[in-house]
């Protein structure tokens, strides 16, 4: 053990990054490419009659248009979710590369490929299309109404899935006399990823195969989609993944990839690039599911639960994507987390004529806690009880297992981050000292739990597989079809891989890029999976090395291989820590030996079957303008147990933007539609409010370590859990402000303004 | 056939005289970066909302993306490939990022390194809410802020002979 | 790249006028930072423009002989907020266009840009409506002068004549000699945002700052245009500086406004914010003139 685990060791890419050397998709992209562009449906529901590109075709530099009706007929799913084999586990595939039956406003209806975007810009504003338009619906619950617009043939009420969790015995549990009835309705809002790089790709042929590079999370994940796209073998596609620009879920979805593979096809085989506007990012990528929330609580007075029902409506969109995984992993979270004999959850998830919504941060978490826990906080006020003391008698126990995934409460973590939470924040004090105020200024401290999960197991399959060379040198490349997006994936496997190898951190090469004609098979950037299931494989191929590379060491110095360990980068006799050789002299004679020539290397795949629970919560402090009708946060606080962290300074990070991201969901970041048209009204960056460093106060991430049994290194969900507690603990925050309880998220002073007034403050 | 309107740019990008014939419709950002393989001004928003593609013109900062190519005649134009020293040195203000953590994905890091260069170069202390306000041109989704916030108070500090460690 | 059909560049005023009249078709380019947008989204895709942004005469604040201050048209929003000029003499108004946009837009937009776009939400417009600025505008044929008030016509419409260009904003001497002035910028965000109202507010006190002499508001986001508020006026002129006459003033203004329900905000909202707006910005500007209220 040389303790690389557990420091903050600087990023790998952190030097590119800050002098500009880092490459992104457009910087490899030479800029004699053809442009391509996408021409969006204008309306929110219905067919193309006609399209008419004749004028379109005439504009100097336009290579190619493609419509709707020229496309090949292969349905496609664009979930990056790992692939099933069996028939009743995959994705829904509703998705052409164009589609004559339009479904929403920014739908994709033709391509232009030309040699440069101005011309492409102006051939689509040159082509005419000729709609017949439907009603269109918006809303999940009006969607499932009978006479609803439908979406899809095959789903009748527009409704993708509904699945139930039915626990006991709810309406014979309702019956038990002296039962506080507590019920409340929670409204979460579309909002969008808002990475700063947009979702960006090129195509070309090469040797009769498709090369496309992308900005995406999931690389091994759209070769396979594209391959179905396209109707071509999977093996005849070939996707880079250089840096990105952040993804946060939307970049895990085949986005343009498969449009633009196809575009190359249809002009020899030229390089082709798919630049995404801003405006485009936020319409025809993908959303967060807008989630609405039905939560009945029955009570005892002595403050426990008889008996929970819970229902939610998803807005899945247009089309499938991600599906109903967000909905029912929200679902999941509810009896779980406060576990109750009698529970019945009903969650559906529903197409609407809106922009898709796909895997964003958190995968239905950030939605199920704000309901779950802005619920919690009226169950205890009804109850006129102290809302923490109400939690911790409620919440899970250590030592609760769930019946699906196995999963185990190992540690006390909720309580150990509640009160370093408290203590972090002043909650008692300040409770006490803000109750006092009736002004119009007026401040409260609230907070919200999280639960979440590690991975996917056992919902999908989970596997890592990781690639070893050793170099002459000694140091090693390390290659994982696990991605770099931001989150510092990469420089946490290089500490986990020096670790297990007994190598220096710096003696380690990640090749960040991942090619799937190079890098070995891996899944991607989602389900905050990667150190949990990424350490599996690391240790296993690690140790796999490390066994040849003392193989070798036997060979060179006539020391039993179980007696030799490698630490600090030399080969050493483990009784009495003998330093025999440095690891960079083997590895020179392992290669040019005359006598035993060896490139010592390793593969291998793992294959995990287990998944962790992750625990934690936020705390926060705002100050309310009542007469202003705004908040302004004050302090926030996020208390995480994600078991071992490998890399303390980047975890906390980490934390520090899915706080950012929970802040904008709880009080500023919605996108908004026309009501006539299904038209997005704010899809750009000014009108879209992602809050600004103006609109944060310091946020603190705090942590409690307790090492995770299940794990090969002790670690479990990091990058998602944070973006979840911080919208309900808002929320909580201002009712103990205010005595106002605000249902519906984003809290911005529109909501403020009319709940004041129903209320009578203003 | 459009005749194509160009117009010859002197100006200096990086302390380096330059000059090139550019489409008078070009945006500096595609200048610096097709011309002059620049690669670290980005483009996010290109309607100058995100800040990635901020640069110094003339100690001030702008968004390149909505800034025509042509003004840049005349200009000293500076990115962040400028800030590097000539055997590889990060400055300080770069090194401040690496080791405060401030960088995540990396793609809005050049141009919010290039608004605290002019912030740096003023020579003036600011307290932590008019850092918040001189860097609020530039959005970011992986940091939350903290820690650039961090980075450049740190910097600011360091070169003020207040910050000692 | 930007979809431009063609674009001249201005080498001086008059030069500038001369290329408007040859090209009626043409925009004039100042900053950019509104119709290179246009172009972007398409409004303005094949424009024609004229680019003004290289005429350096027109830009820095200057006191003039009879104590006017000059704005040149390009002066930035930053360049504004940095002249000493407007610190001493009309702070709030470097205070407001220091709540354009972020910094790197405070750097590239111009005053000459946001008035003569004539958007009601433009930072600058409300604090010039209130301080009666005289926008400069020169043709062909010579220089007019129109009060601001007169310059917005309606919603993105300003008297700019064919062949002209906004030359400079003027504030003379007695629009603001003796007021100290608040604006209230507020969105939904603190930086990068739009008005949702914008409100501006100056007083005059009499000597021994118990009376108001002289108080002036003005709104961004309350009308098409920006716009003074009379009746709010009227209810302080003349009146004791108490928390009563900032009330009637506030109450009042209610009287003046004509805001519109929106996506970005409901009428009703709007009108609050009129209200309670116009109260807090009165009450600072007396402060900042050294009354006690």
């Amino acid at each position: 053990m040389n303790g690389t685990v557990g420091k903050s060791e600087k990023r790998v890419d952190a030097f590119d990054k800050v002098t500009g050397r880092a490459r992104y998709t457009d910087d490899l992209c030479d800029r004699n490419a053809l442009v391509a562009k996408v021409l969006h449906s204008t309306i929110a529901n219905g067919v193309v009659k006609a399209i008419d590109t004749s004028a379109a075709e005439k504009i100097q530099g336009v290579v190619k248009i493609v419509t709707c009706f020229d496309v090949p007929e292969y349905k496609f799913p664009t979930a990056g979710h790992p692939w099933s084999t069996d028939p009743h586990h995959q994705d829904v595939a509703d998705r052409l590369l164009l589609t004559r039956r339009v479904r929403f406003y920014g739908d994709d209806v033709a391509a232009v490929v030309a040699e440069n975007e101005i011309a492409a810009a102006e051939a689509l504003r040159a082509i005419q299309v000729e709609y017949e338009e439907f009603p269109f619906v918006l809303d999940a619950e009006e969607a499932m109404k009978p006479g609803a617009p439908q979406l899809h043939e095959e789903y009748p009420n527009n409704i993708l899935a509904h699945t139930s969790i039915y626990k006991g015995d709810y309406d014979a549990a309702i019956k038990e006399p002296g039962l506080i009835r507590v019920e409340g309705w929670y409204d979460t809002p579309t909002v969008q990823h808002c990475h700063i790089e947009n979702h960006i790709c090129f195509a070309e042929m090469e040797g009769g195969r498709i090369v496309i590079t992308s900005s995406t999370q999931i690389p091994h994940i759209v070769r396979r989609i594209v391959g179905q796209a396209l109707g071509i073998p999977w093996g005849s596609v070939r996707v880079i993944k250089p840096y990105i620009g952040g993804g946060f879920g939307n970049k895990q979805d085949a986005l343009y990839e498969p449009l633009c593979a196809y575009l190359t096809t249809q002009v020899g085989g030229r390089r082709v690039k798919l630049d995404v506007s801003r405006e485009e990012t936020f319409v025809s990528n993908r959303v967060r599911h807008a989630i609405r929330t039905h939560i009945i609580s029955y009570v005892r007075p002595d403050g426990t639960f008889a008996a929970r029902k819970m229902e939610c409506f998803s807005n899945q969109g247009a089309y499938a994507s991600h599906g109903h995984g967000i909905a029912a992993k929200g679902m999941g979270a509810f009896p779980q987390l406060y576990p109750c004999d009698n529970v019945q959850c009903d969650a559906y998830t529903v197409f609407t004529n809106k922009p898709v919504s796909g895997a964003m941060r958190g995968y239905g978490i950030p939605q199920a806690m704000f309901a779950g826990e802005s619920h919690i906080e009226d169950v205890a006020r009804a109850l006129h009880m102290d809302s923490l003391a109400f939690r911790r008698k409620n919440m899970m126990p250590v030592g609760y297992v769930d019946g699906f995934s196995k999963n185990e409460n190992y540690s006390d973590s909720l309580n150990q981050c509640i009160e370093k939470g408290m203590e972090y924040i002043g909650y008692e004090r300040k409770q006490a000292e803000y109750a006092k105020e009736s002004g119009p200024v007026r401040h409260g401290v609230g907070m919200a739990i999280f639960w979440y999960n590690t991975a996917v197991w056992p919902i999908s399959l989970e596997s890592s597989s990781c690639r070893m060379v050793l170099n002459q040198d000694g140091s090693v490349q390390l290659q994982m079809g696990e991605t770099e997006i931001g989150q510092g994936a990469d420089t946490a496997f290089a500490q986990m891989a020096a670790e297990t190898l007994g190598i220096p951190f710096q003696d380690v090469h990640v090749i960040s890029t991942q090619d799937t004609d190079i890098t070995p098979f891996g899944l991607g950037a989602y389900a905050s999976r990667q150190t949990y299931i990424g350490g599996f494989s690391i240790k296993q191929t690690a140790l796999m090395m490390k066994e040849r590379i003392l193989k070798y060491a036997y060979e060179l110095t006539r020391m039993p291989p179980f007696e030799l360990d490698i630490v600090d980068g030399n080969i050493i006799r483990k009784n009495d820590a003998r330093v025999l050789m440095s690891l960079g002299a083997l590895a020179t004679e392992a290669l040019y030996s005359l006598s035993h020539s060896e490139h010592i290397t390793a593969e291998s795949t793992y294959q995990i079957k287990s998944n962790a629970y992750s625990f934690g919560c936020s705390f926060a402090e705002v100050e309310v303008d009542i007469p202003l009708c705004k908040v302004k946060l004050i302090n926030i606080v996020n208390v995480h147990d994600c078991g071992r962290l490998i890399n303390p300074a980047l975890a906390e990070a980490q934390v520090h933007g899915g706080m950012s991201m929970a802040i904008g969901y709880g009080l500023s970041e919605q996108l908004l539609f026309d009501e006539k048209t299904g038209r997005p009204l704010n899809n750009n960056l000014l009108d879209y409010k992602l809050s600004t460093m103006m609109d944060h106060p310091d946020i603190a991430a705090r942590f409690v370590e307790n090492y995770e049994p299940t794990s090969a290194f002790g670690t479990k969900a990091l990058g998602e859990p944070p973006a979840c507690p911080g919208a309900p603990a808002i929320r909580n925050a201002i009712l103990a402000a205010t005595g106002v309880a605000v249902d519906r998220i984003p809290i911005t002073p529109h909501v403020l303004f009319a709940r004041f007034k129903e209320e009578g403050l203003l | 056939m459009h005749e194509t309107q160009y117009k010859l740019v002197k100006c200096t990008i990086n302390g380096k005289p330059v000059q090139k014939m550019v489409d008078v419709r070009a945006s500096l950002t595609d200048m610096l970066r097709n011309d002059f393989s620049l690669n670290s001004v980005k483009k996010g928003c290109e309607v100058g909302e995100c800040g990635a593609c901020n640069v110094l013109i003339d100690g001030e900062c702008f968004n390149s993306c909505i800034y025509l190519a042509i003004w840049a005649d005349g200009k000293n134009i500076r990115t962040l490939e400028g800030l590097i020293g000539p055997n590889g040195e990060l400055s300080d203000i770069q090194q401040a990022f690496v080791d405060e953590a401030a960088v995540q994905c990396g793609f809005c890091t050049p141009g919010f390194i290039m608004t605290a260069v002019e912030i740096l170069e003023s020579g003036k202390e600011y307290t932590r809410d008019e850092l918040r306000k001189l860097l609020s041109g530039h959005l970011c989704r992986c940091t939350g802020y903290e820690n650039i916030l961090n980075a450049v108070e740190k910097t600011m500090l360091r070169r003020l002979g207040k910050l000692h460690d | 790249m930007y979809d431009i059909k063609a674009l001249y560049e201005a080498e001086s005023v008059q030069h500038a006028c001369a290329l408007l009249l040859a090209h009626p078709e043409a925009k004039v380019l100042a900053g950019g930072s509104d119709v290179l947008i246009q172009i972007r989204e398409g409004k303005l895709a094949g424009a024609t423009l004229v680019s003004i942004y290289g005429l350096d005469e027109l830009r820095g604040v200057a006191m003039e002989a009879d104590g006017t201050i000059r704005i040149g048209a390009l002066t930035s929003f930053s360049h504004i907020t940095r002249s000493s000029v407007i610190q001493e003499h009309i702070a709030v108004l470097g205070e407001a266009v220091d709540m354009v946009g972020g910094p790197q837009i405070r750097n590239i937009g111009t005053i000459g840009g946001n008035t003569c776009n004539g958007v009601t939400s433009a930072d600058s417009g409300s604090t010039l409506v209130a301080y009666d600025a005289v926008v400069e505008l020169t043709g062909a044929e010579g220089v007019r002068r129109v009060p601001i008030r007169d310059f917005y016509i309606k919603a993105g419409k300003v008297d700019l004549r064919p062949g002209e260009i906004e030359t400079a904003i003027l504030i003379p001497k007695e629009c603001y000699e003796g007021y100290k002035g608040h604006y209230i910028k507020y969105a939904m965000r603190n930086a990068m945002d739009i008005a949702t109202c914008g409100c501006s507010a100056n007083v005059k006190l009499s000597g021994d700052k118990k009376t108001i002499l002289s108080a002036r508001l003005a709104y961004g986001v309350a009308g098409p245009v920006p716009m003074r508020a009379p009746s709010a006026e009227a209810a302080a002129n003349g009146r004791p500086v108490c928390a009563e006459t900032v009330d009637a003033f506030a109450k009042a203004a209610l009287q003046d406004v004509n805001p519109r329900t929106s996506w970005r905000a409901t009428k009703e909202f709007r009108l609050h914010l009129v209200e309670e707006l116009a109260r807090r910005a009165l009450a600072e500007a007396v402060r900042k003139s050294g009354g006690e209220l």
